[in-house]
């Protein structure tokens, strides 16, 4: 017991030291002469200069573009202006780099160029049609989309009348349904193929790989042929809309689920069995609590594969003016649906009203996303919030 | 200070195994991986309340015997043995035994540090109990006991809710051995645990097996002969030749394996001529 005790002192010293070192600190200040402060050095590979020179290139290529393509030649179309330009800029930034600092330096600085030119050519397009929808929905969208449906306003009726209330509530209880089956199926198929060892595992991974291929539309109209066609007839419903969506997000689900059960290390299943627990307790007590972020994030690619779906909808859910809270009866509207009706009708005010429903869709998968991320971390944030709590 | 040194009654767990330290014997223990013979006829004795280490180079199948002694060798697909492992008599490899039980009275701490990322220091020491089914009536008194037998309470009995992770290595060795000991079992295997350590906590963690072994029985496997020194009263030598199966060369009581070996070789590894 003594020998725990002088060691629990050993640690102790390094506190003392820091009271030591700080108390000895404040005693000393005054008297020493004022020390400039420090200049913190700058480590920045890139220099003021190298701007100039990226911007010098970018306008040459530019002025150079312009000549070659409208005064030498007839340019095809602005995309090829911009190709020209874009490889013309990579041109020269290596060449003008490769003569000030040596092979070595231009290579790195041609990668970069591509590499964050790469990034920008992913975000530019996004933030532009996240700015084009915005611009279209916003100025007609009103508190009344989310409290009205459209049986009571005429085709004729302005963009600012449109009610959604009916395709929201269509689109949430159907994504909410397909996840009531979408959620224990896959995680249990990925459970299956991870944490067995059964000999139907190959057959059942290729199985889930060539569903992730299936074309939405024919997930559709499977549904369609199967369940709403004769001999069993069970009529357009939200809930048929569920079954497909649920064959195409259950692949993404399981295989997400999958890839991220496959990450939990083998550690912690051993240290679980080691301690007496079986295989089933160790998969729910130790492994899906450990890959908890990771399902949730499989949850919001399952929830985005399949919101926007508009094909597989068309001959199941089939779509409706009014609203239809029940799911399992009679055609219902949902927000890709609604999109679709009013963005292919030739009048002006229709087609606002899709951009309307285009930009609510957007908003709604945000606003899921940032759901399923709060649930994911939930359990993480209350127990670090507790120990502040008790102190 | 008083009230822990003096606390009387230590807390036992319902439901779990019967209590004391067992003693553990293999008897013609052989290991294959495959078709590869690993582990040729080991028949070792480990009593009761004593420490043994099974020292050995690299290869020459310490692990995989230590595996075979709580059935965590099965894990792997292509694994397979002969021979019994002896848990106070009992086989634990006969029919209708389950590995569970097996396990729940032998417990294991492993080379890596391997905490439960996400669970909070409290509830890594308390999941024995969740995961096998154990109770107890009075948690928090066995999570400051198991805390306390594995040299750790002290250092984190102020954030016993901060995530088991953020640990140091070395603490978060400690509180997989607390892990292990709150579901109280019979014997403790240790493969290897401080061999990503550092000296300090090391020392922290022989202090632990030295104390532990009124409670328990204690099988280590190390690399390090100093502590098999240090810590243990028997040790085994194992050693597998080129493309030989691993065996038990010589057993004894540690004074005789490190004073005055009877095979050369043993003379040779614990004077660290080879391995």
């Amino acid at each position: 017991m003594t020998t725990v005790k002088d060691s629990a002192d050993t640690l102790g010293p390094d506190e003392n030291t820091v009271d030591d070192l700080s108390s000895a600190d404040t005693v000393d200040t005054p008297e020493r002469p004022a020390a400039p402060p420090p200049v913190r050095r700058r480590t920045s590979a890139t220099t003021p200069q190298d701007r100039w020179v990226a911007l010098g290139c970018a306008v040459s290529a530019t002025l150079l573009t312009w000549f070659v393509m409208h005064e030498l030649l007839t340019s095809p179309g602005w995309l090829a202006d911009l190709v020209v330009a874009y490889l013309l800029y990579l041109a020269m930034l290596y060449l003008v780099t490769r003569d000030r600092l040596g092979h070595l330096a231009a290579t790195d600085r041609l990668v970069s160029a591509v590499v964050v030119s790469g990034a920008a050519g992913l975000l530019v397009p996004l933030l532009f049609l996240l700015g084009y929808i915005v611009t279209k929905g916003l100025p007609s969208l009103r508190l009344a989309f989310f409290t009205h449906d459209m049986s009571s306003v005429a085709p004729t009726d302005p963009a600012t009348a449109t009610g959604g209330l009916h395709a929201i509530v269509g689109t949430l209880e159907q994504t909410a349904l397909a996840l009531v089956f979408v959620v224990p199926l896959g995680v249990l198929t990925a459970v299956f193929l991870n944490e067995t060892r059964s000999r139907f595992r190959r057959p059942v991974r290729i199985f889930v790989d060539a569903m992730s291929g299936l074309p939405s539309v024919v997930a559709g109209l499977f549904v369609y042929a199967a369940l709403i066609l004769p001999p069993v007839q069970s009529g357009f419903s939200g809930f048929m809309a569920t079954l497909a969506l649920t064959m195409i997000m259950l692949p993404t689900v399981t295989r997400t689920v999958d890839v991220v059960l496959r990450l939990v290390p083998d550690g912690l299943r051993e240290a679980s069995l080691a301690l007496g627990a079986s295989r089933a307790r160790t998969v729910w007590s130790v492994v899906l609590p450990t890959a908890r972020t990771g399902v949730s994030t499989a949850i919001i690619l399952g929830i985005a594969r399949v919101v926007g779906e508009t094909a597989p909808l068309l001959f199941t859910s089939f779509g409706s003016l009014s609203m239809n809270y029940n799911p399992f009866g009679d055609p219902q509207e949902s927000l890709p649906r609604f999109v679709y009706r009013y963005i292919k009708e030739p009048l002006a005010s229709a087609q606002e009203r899709g951009y309307i429903g285009a930009l609510v869709l957007i908003l709604l998968i945000f606003a899921l996303f940032a759901l399923t991320r709060l649930i994911g971390r939930q359990r993480w944030s209350s127990r670090r919030t507790k120990p502040r709590s008790d102190r | 200070m008083t009230e822990i040194l003096d606390a009387p009654q230590p807390v036992r767990v319902v439901g779990g195994p019967p209590p004391g330290a067992a003693t553990l014997e293999s008897r013609g223990v052989h290991a294959w991986f495959g078709d590869r013979l690993v582990l040729e006829d080991v028949s070792l004795a480990m009593p009761a309340h004593e420490v043994t280490a099974l020292i050995g180079p690299s290869g020459c199948g310490k692990s995989t015997f230590l595996r075979i002694l709580n059935r965590m060798h099965e894990l792997v697909p292509s694994a397979s043995l002969a021979g019994e492992v002896l848990l106070d008599g009992a086989d634990i490899y006969a029919d209708g035994t389950r590995a569970q039980h097996a396990r729940l009275r032998i417990g294991m701490v492993f080379q890596k540090p391997n905490p439960f990322p996400a669970m909070s220091i409290r509830d890594n020491v308390l999941a024995g109990l969740k995961l096998a089914g154990v109770k107890c009536g009075d948690k928090d008194g066995l999570v400051e006991q198991s805390l306390e037998r594995a040299g750790l309470w002290r250092e984190v009995r102020d954030r016993l809710h901060a995530p088991g992770g953020a640990l140091s290595g070395g603490q978060q060795q400690r509180l997989c051995i607390a892990r292990s000991l709150a579901v109280q079992p019979n014997v403790l295997l240790m493969d290897e645990p401080c061999s990503a350590l550092d000296p300090t906590s090391t020392r922290r963690i022989e202090q632990t097996i030295v104390e532990i072994s009124d409670e328990v029985t204690v099988v280590i496997v190390t690399h390090n002969m100093q502590q098999a020194q240090r810590v243990s009263h028997h040790c085994a030598f194992f050693l597998a030749g080129e493309n030989e199966p691993g065996r038990v060369v010589e057993h004894g009581s540690t004074e005789q394996i490190f004073g005055e070996p009877e095979d050369s070789r043993t003379h040779d590894y614990v004077n660290g001529r080879f391995g």
